[in-house]
């Protein structure tokens, strides 16, 4: 080691570290999550958890492949109307009711990310909406999903068959266990020779073209990652309110996820779940306020855009020079 | 090295890439018109050129940035007219951009890493952690080494001064070991000393590829290009060595004229 030119021996000081920090992150945080229910509720956590599952998916594909979708309710809302729909009208038990919900987000995102990758920036952005008010359509007119009020009463059913999700506490683990998993994952990708090249996309796509990169295949990929994330916490979230409503897949349900992660710092690991927690609890805090969370949600966003492009925690990593 | 006088430019050497009537129209304007290119393996080529003069155009047909309007392109005898960029650059035709282009949220390595990971094939291991990369950071950072940016090898590419920027550039294009290089103003923006550092890097790079470079600086082009095409308006004016094109008449008048627009 002492024979290292000192190049060679930064190049190691930076990779090691940042990693480990990120790690007791994760671990500090799985400790405050599972004491957290005997603290707080279990279902405004279970809320906070799928919010930050969909933000930071969303942000895989924002943050990191710099692909801004305006379209997420689109997966996320399907996942939960298909699970609401094979969980209460086929009877499906909880784990393949989710699954079947996350499979038809990746389907769906396949379909969409085909053709909306074929366009960049706010072209992009304007594709990926202008598909999900068509899944929206669908949903107001389809007749299996309830119209005006949805799929209601989904039963949460027995997981494996055996562990009955009716209490809240119980779910609570294994919507953890699901939500934290896909965290995992998502921090995977971000730091696997895939999410190198993502990040090369983000930053400078007509280069990464000519040094050989087929980048189309990437964004694609990463879109159906993206899709399949959002669908996994659409999922999950229909049996938690055990509702799967046109919320679910209206516009503003894409634009709360946008803010999300703007406000909790896109491209950084752990923004969008601080992002998701600020915001949901904005809005269980202060529902008393009616259309005024609205209101004050158009101002939280103005203010991040104009003031704070980097979000929280991107403002935190700067000033304590850490990647987070 | 002496030049020859004969006016066909393919009579010395193998020539690895060629454009015959390369055309680009844009909404009625032609920015490259009737362009003829041969490019001899093993040399530096320079393209010079006023601005506005289609160079950057030119680049960007060859490496398929752009659809030509017409023409053909060969390099290495295969027509790749209709190949797109990425498998251009497969085949061994790495360009630079006339902006700088680096990946600016990534470190100085990992910038050069990009390029080397190219070497895996296709990078779809979403799974795999990207430690597996780390085999490449001896070579980067030798490339990185190699153009004198060794001290910034964890900056941020975005933080670097244009100049550097360059530089990186030019260690990300070499780390794909190419067997052409396309450089569009690879000194523009850089200090004297960097441009000393810069030229004696491209000619010792050039000992086994060969060499398209756009440069305004003339006494680089001067000291560096084995042949020179001048363009002017999207037209050759003039072609060979620098002694001779500089006497050229008309390049003369291109460049006087452009001067004072
Ligand atoms: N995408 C485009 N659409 C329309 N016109 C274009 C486009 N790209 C280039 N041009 C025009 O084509 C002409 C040639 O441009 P080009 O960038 O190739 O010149 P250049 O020789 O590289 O000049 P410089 O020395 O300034 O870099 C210019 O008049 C430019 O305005
Ligand atoms: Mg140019």
């Amino acid at each position: 080691m002492s024979l290292e030119t000192p190049a060679q021996s930064q190049a190691e000081a930076l990779p090691v570290g940042t990693p480990r920090l990120h790690l007791i992150i994760f671990a500090v945080l799985l400790v405050l999550l599972l004491i957290a229910p005997f603290v707080l509720y279990p279902v405004f956590l279970m809320k906070v958890l799928c919010f930050a599952l969909f933000a930071s998916a969303l942000n895989l594909l924002l943050g990191f492949g710099g692909l801004l979708s305006f379209g997420h309710a689109a997966f996320f809302g399907s996942a939960s109307y298909i699970t609401a729909y094979a969980a209460k009208d086929w009877g499906l038990s909880p784990e393949l009711a989710i699954l079947l919900g996350t499979a038809a987000a990746a389907v769906l995102g396949l379909g969409i990310g085909a053709l909306a990758i074929r366009r960049q920036g706010i072209y992009f952005a304007m594709v990926t909406l202008a598909f999900a008010q068509m899944v929206f359509f669908f949903a107001v007119k389809a007749p299996f999903t309830g119209g005006e009020d949805g799929i209601q009463a989904v039963p949460r059913g027995h997981l494996f068959g055996f562990i009955d999700l009716s209490s809240d506490l119980t779910l609570y683990f294994v919507v953890l266990v699901i939500a934290f998993g896909g965290l995992l994952g998502i921090y995977r990708i971000i730091h696997s020779p895939f999410g190198q090249v993502l990040k090369a996309i983000r930053d400078n796509e007509p280069r990464l073209i000519s040094l050989g990169y087929k980048v189309q295949r990437y964004k694609l990929a990463v879109f159906v990652m993206s899709a399949t994330l959002a669908g996994l916490a659409g999922a999950t979230k229909a049996l938690v309110f055990q509702l799967a409503s046109l919320t679910d897949v209206y516009w503003t349900m894409s634009g709360e996820v946008v803010l999300m992660t703007l406000l909790g710092g896109m491209g950084t690991v752990f923004g969008p779940l601080v992002g998701a927690a600020a915001l949901v609890t904005m809005e269980n805090y202060f529902a008393g306020l009616g259309a005024w969370v609205t209101v004050l949600q158009g101002v939280i966003f103005v203010a991040s855009v104009l003031l704070f492009r980097e979000g929280i925690v991107g403002v935190i990593a700067r000033l304590t020079k850490k990647s987070l | 090295m002496i030049e020859a006088f004969e006016p066909a430019p393919d009579t010395r050497g193998e020539i690895i890439l060629s454009a015959r009537d390369l055309t680009k129209r844009f909404a009625g304007f032609v920015a490259v018109n009737g362009v003829n290119l041969n490019v001899e393996r093993g040399t530096i080529h320079a393209l010079i050129g006023p601005n506005g003069a289609g160079k950057t155009t030119c680049f960007n047909l060859l490496t398929k940035f752009l659809q030509p309007s017409s023409g053909t392109i060969h390099f290495n005898g295969r027509n790749i007219t209709n190949l797109p960029s990425a498998d251009i650059a497969r085949l061994g035709v790495v360009r630079s951009f006339q902006i700088s282009a680096v990946f600016p949220r990534m470190s100085v390595t990992d910038n050069v890493r990009i390029a080397l990971q190219r070497r895996r094939g296709d990078s779809f291991d979403f799974w795999r952690s990207q430690s597996v990369l780390s085999a490449f950071d001896d070579e980067a950072l030798r490339r990185v080494d190699e153009v004198g940016l060794s001290e910034f090898a964890h900056v941020m590419a975005g933080d670097l001064s244009y100049g550097r920027k360059r530089a990186l550039e030019i260690a990300t294009t070499l780390a794909l070991e190419p067997e052409m290089m396309l450089l569009d103003e690879p000194m523009a923006g850089m200090a004297q000393e960097d441009v000393t550092r810069i030229s004696a890097l491209i000619r010792k790079i050039s000992a086994n590829r060969t060499i398209l470079m756009v440069e305004h600086n003339l006494s680089v082009v001067a000291d560096l290009s084995d042949r020179i095409t001048v363009l002017a308006r999207g037209e050759v004016l003039a072609e060979g060595s620098y002694d001779e094109v500089s006497r050229h008449p008309g390049v003369v008048e291109a460049y006087i004229g452009a001067s004072h627009e």
